[in-house]
């Protein structure tokens, strides 16, 4: 489905010159719109949208696709990297939501916050860094908040595995040895 | 105003929507750069470490510490705290100058454990996380789900789901009256309160073998059929209900008492609330009018008849009615749905989804196949990435679910209204008292399951 979820259903003549919303590549999928700025945009974008009538910026959440089996499904021009920051927008005057994606290297996970202009998403760009390890430049605390303070690592990476506790069977011998959990 | 390149125009109603930048006369525009002007008591919220927590405990004067004051920790393990909520409170006397939710004690890294389950096992996981209404959890999951396949239900699937989402949002809601009640000090609401909703728990074990976490909605529909005669049972419940609601007005709602404690205590404005993207009945006790029920239907709601409830003042006590008041709009939503139940099949017959009948499997070699399939690989989602958002008794519940082709989720990620609405928190505290702090938590009413996941 998202194949041809890439063309926008506008009234343009000429052939596919590569869509934009809000100076940012967009996509179209489902019901709703999807636009990838740079993330050096990422707070001028929040700006532009809030002044446009997106009153509410209900998520932030992020996605690590290192392992991420499938191509990646991205307009031209938008350079895919190991992070992804995903903020959700809702209009309520156009009855309608929004995504923006943000694409953020893995050796370099930081991006500017948007909590001074949606305030809302303090709690969630704190889950993002303590899940994710990406940083959001400007957010007045930015400390973990679901794991403990003195926690290392970021649990939703896909290179943090899940934690297994050795299992001791009666006859012995075997995975539950080496410590690993069958 | 905000350039949109003229090659896409599908945003409609570009001037209607925005009514917060507009142009002068000389075509200067006044751009909002900021929202933090909006929230007065921005200076409400404690950032302060353990480690600094710790420090200040020993007697050592942060810079810039006021001296008379003091942090003091309310819970995690209190009973006001609907669970393990942890508050961190800075108090001068009796008087709450900042506070800061702690939260995490209930982590158990249900997002991690979403990508380690097909998508036939996640609603046992998401069920888990709103405990106080775990139908919404399955179904945002399960639309999410279906939404990446594409997939169609039958008419009565979707009813069937709206039938229990509007049970569950009465057992919810009857749920934080009690607990809400008690809270307060109507503490022979806590008995009543959860009485009632055990009727409705009791429905529900009919139905789906469980009174919590029922892994009934599903990819796909629902797991089993409505029971024979369930069309009385639904009945006796919504028979049941409205003389016990008077009864809580009376016991509450006409109460001096009640009034006084929550009337003007925990007021947030609407531009507060919007700005910290609070939802739900957070959200509509300040006067916003937004319920996706009705803004971005969704199931059967754009074909039922209901009216979305709006305080406005914005205090515990309109936060309090609004509960109230929606579990009276739940019983005409669901007398409607006994009217108008639609026959025909529970669950899609695409068979790559659903599991065969188990009578076919007896005789089809292939409804054996499907079925084996479908319980050790789980059925392959196609790649993409998809927000969906229900209106959960607390507020917008959302599900991020991004899949690679695979028969599990890459990522899953749950927009909990408690999680956010949280964040109002020490908004409302600020420059009250310690004793409405509970007022306040029990008015935002947050499940801490969900908060945490």
């Amino acid at each position: 489905m998202s194949a041809e979820a890439t063309d926008v259903d506008t009234e343009t003549e000429e052939p596919a010159p590569p869509a934009t919303l809000y100076d940012a590549p967009v996509q179209t999928v489902g019901d709703q719109q999807v636009i990838h700025p740079h993330r050096d945009e990422w707070h001028e974008m929040a700006i532009t949208l809030l002044n446009d009538g997106w009153n509410m910026c209900v998520d932030i959440t992020a996605v690590d696709y290192s392992a991420y089996a499938a191509e990646r499904n991205l307009p031209d021009g938008v350079i895919p990297e190991r992070f992804e920051v995903v903020a959700s927008f809702v209009s309520y005057g156009r009855r309608a939501r929004m995504r923006a994606r943000a694409q953020v290297p893995g050796d370099d996970p930081r991006i500017s916050s948007l909590y001074a202009v949606y305030p809302g998403i303090d709690f969630s760009e704190r889950e993002v860094f303590d899940l994710f390890g990406i940083t959001f430049d400007g957010h007045p605390d930015l400390s973990r908040i679901l794991m403990p303070e003195t926690w290392i690592g970021h649990p939703l990476r896909k290179d943090y595995a899940v934690g297994a506790i050795p299992v001791q069977f009666k006859a012995g011998g075997g995975a539950a040895d080496e410590g690993v959990t069958p | 105003m905000t350039v949109t390149d003229g090659s896409t125009d599908s945003v409609p109603d570009e001037k209607g929507a925005s009514g917060k930048a507009t142009g002068d006369a000389d075509g200067a525009v006044d751009r909002v750069e900021s929202q933090l002007d909006l929230l007065p008591r921005q200076g409400a919220v404690l950032r302060m470490s353990e480690v600094a927590a710790a420090a200040d405990a020993e007697g050592e004067l942060l810079e810039g510490e006021n001296d008379q004051t003091m942090i003091v920790n309310m819970g995690p393990v209190h009973p006001s705290t609907h669970g393990v909520l942890r508050l961190m409170m800075e108090l001068d006397g009796e008087a709450v100058v900042r506070s800061k939710p702690i939260i995490g004690y209930l982590h158990t890294g249900m997002e991690k454990t979403a990508e380690g389950l097909t998508f036939l096992q996640g609603p046992t996981n998401t069920t888990r996380m709103d405990y106080a209404s775990p139908f919404f959890n399955e179904l945002v999951f399960s639309m999410a789900t279906e939404e990446l396949l594409g997939l169609e239900l039958p008419e009565r699937a979707v009813w069937i789901r709206t039938l229990m989402c509007e049970l569950n949002r009465i057992s919810s809601h009857l749920l934080s009256m009690a607990t809400g009640g008690m809270d307060i000090g109507a503490v022979s609401m806590m008995i009543y309160g959860w009485r009632e909703r055990e009727q409705v728990l009791r429905f529900f074990q009919k139905v789906t073998g469980l009174r919590m976490n029922h892994n009934y909605i599903r990819p796909g529909g629902v797991a089993a059929d409505l029971p024979d005669g369930w069309q009385e049972d639904v009945i006796g419940l919504m028979e049941m209900l409205p003389p016990r609601l008077e009864e809580y007005d009376i016991l509450m709602t006409g109460q001096p008492i009640w009034r006084d404690r929550l009337q003007g205590v925990g007021v947030i404005s609407q531009e507060e609330a919007v700005a910290l993207s609070a939802t739900g009945p957070v959200l509509r006790s300040t006067g916003v009018n937004w319920d996706l029920r009705r803004d971005m239907p969704y199931l059967a709601y754009d074909e039922l008849e209901f009216d979305v409830l709006v305080g406005s003042y914005g205090d515990a006590f309109d936060r309090y009615a609004i509960r109230l008041n929606e579990i009276r709009e739940s019983i005409r939503i669901v007398h409607q749905i006994v009217e108008r139940m639609p026959t025909g099949d529970y669950r899609s017959d695409d068979t790559k989804v659903t599991p065969p009948p188990r009578a076919r499997i007896d005789e089809s070699m292939e409804a054996l196949i499907h079925h084996f399939k479908i319980f050790t690989e789980g059925f392959k989602v196609p790649e993409g990435e998809v927000y969906v958002a229900v209106e959960s008794p607390r507020g917008e519940l959302g599900c991020y679910l991004v899949s690679d082709g695979g028969p599990k989720p890459y990522r899953m990620h749950i927009r909990g209204p408690s999680f956010v609405n949280l964040q109002t928190m020490p908004h409302m505290m600020s420059d009250g008292f310690l004793a409405d702090a509970v007022a306040v938590i029990a008015s935002v009413d947050p499940v801490l399951g969900e908060v945490d996941r």
